[in-house]
């Protein structure tokens, strides 16, 4: 059984009026990037499907508060300031508990945009001449 | 300043916190596509986005850590260099389920090829050009090409830039007959939104005429074409 030293109470928790930022692999538990994180572009629209929950990281708990209304993960990033790969690693943490889910997976965004469909084209002509 | 492609420093502060009510989506918003403008330094990517962006552009960024070249030695050592590069992005609700993204990409090129699913995945490309600096967009269309995004070539008006008719400019970029190329201003939102509309058009008809063959085959010249 082995003590780490440095378990002093929540080295990591980030003060609201804290400037000094919290260094990324604290934030992400140390992971870099996961499999699954792999699966979510720059444009995946993300949906929370549950409430926050006590003894979750401030982190969790930001991101599950943005996605009350759909958001992409881009947005996610910028308004965490978190780099794109360190908001997919939380967002993935939250898919992996049923808390978030994705409208559509970075697959299908991806086919989509390979071979686009007409009435996708036609949907995106007609609403920018809306504007 | 209208044209400063960097001034992203101090953002997020600003943004903590989360989107404000009038920038949610509707909760029916279903499916996202991603459109890229790329360009060199100081074309006017940033302001594009957000002359056409309904949210005041918001930046994302993303740390690459390369091995460095050729540094493969008999210590085992290997040499990494981290950069963070950030790009601005707007976004534009077409309906209620459909949301458009647009990607300003950064300045320095060879940094954001290496940001993998930044063009993997888009809809299609504008690359904004600068008639002063035309080699700057090169790269940007090779690129393109190799991952076979297609794209537009939309030439921002700089008010000191001499102006070169559209045939001139394609043969200079040694574009293939069926790239559309526009002048713009990237400042105004109706000439941002046309190029916008130019793409999704050249996309429309590219769905309609089925897979163009490659680029490398059709590049031969054919300067003859209207613009």
């Amino acid at each position: 059984m082995t003590v780490p030293e440095e378990a002093e109470d929540e080295p990591a928790r980030r003060k609201p009026d804290d400037d000094q930022p919290v260094p990324l692999y604290v934030v992400t538990g140390g992971r870099s990037e996961s499999a699954d994180a792999m699966a979510l572009d720059l444009v995946t629209l993300v949906v929370a499907r549950a409430d926050p929950h006590s003894g979750q990281s401030p982190e969790h708990t930001a991101l599950l508060r943005m996605c009350r209304y759909p958001i992409s993960v881009a947005e996610i990033s910028a308004y965490l300031g978190l780099p794109f790969s360190a908001a997919t690693v939380l967002l993935t943490d939250l898919l992996d508990s049923s808390q978030v889910e994705v409208r559509q997976t970075r697959v299908e965004q991806r086919q989509a945009a390979a071979d686009p469909d007409l009435d996708t084209l036609r949907a995106l002509i007609d609403g920018l001449q809306r504007l | 300043m209208a044209y400063n492609d960097s001034d992203t420093a101090g953002r997020h502060a600003a943004y903590a916190g989360g989107p404000r009510e009038e920038d949610l989506l509707p909760s029916s918003a279903e499916q996202s596509v991603k459109v890229v403008v790329v360009g060199g330094f100081g074309v006017g990517k940033t302001t594009m986005v957000g002359s056409v962006s309904e949210i005041r552009p918001l930046t994302t960024e993303e740390t690459m850590t390369q091995a460095g070249a050729g540094v493969d030695d008999l210590a085992g050592v290997e040499r990494k260099t981290e950069t963070t590069v950030a790009m601005d992005f707007g976004r534009i609700t077409l309906d209620e389920r459909l949301v458009l993204y647009l990607f300003g990409t950064p300045g320095q090129q060879r940094f954001w090829f290496l940001w993998n699913g930044v063009i993997e995945g888009a809809l299609g490309a504008v690359v904004l050009v600068d008639t002063r600096r035309l080699e700057d967009s090169f790269q940007a269309m090779d690129r393109l090409e190799e991952c076979g995004v297609p794209f537009v070539v939309a030439v921002n008006t700089f008010p000191d830039a001499p102006l070169h008719p559209v045939p001139e400019l394609r043969a200079a970029l040694d574009l293939p007959a069926r790239v559309p190329v526009v002048t713009c201003d990237a400042r105004g939102f109706d000439s941002s939104r046309e190029v916008l509309l130019t793409l999704l058009r050249h996309l429309y008809a590219r769905a309609t005429e089925g897979d163009p063959p490659s680029p490398a085959v059709t590049a031969s010249p054919s300067p003859s074409e209207a613009p």
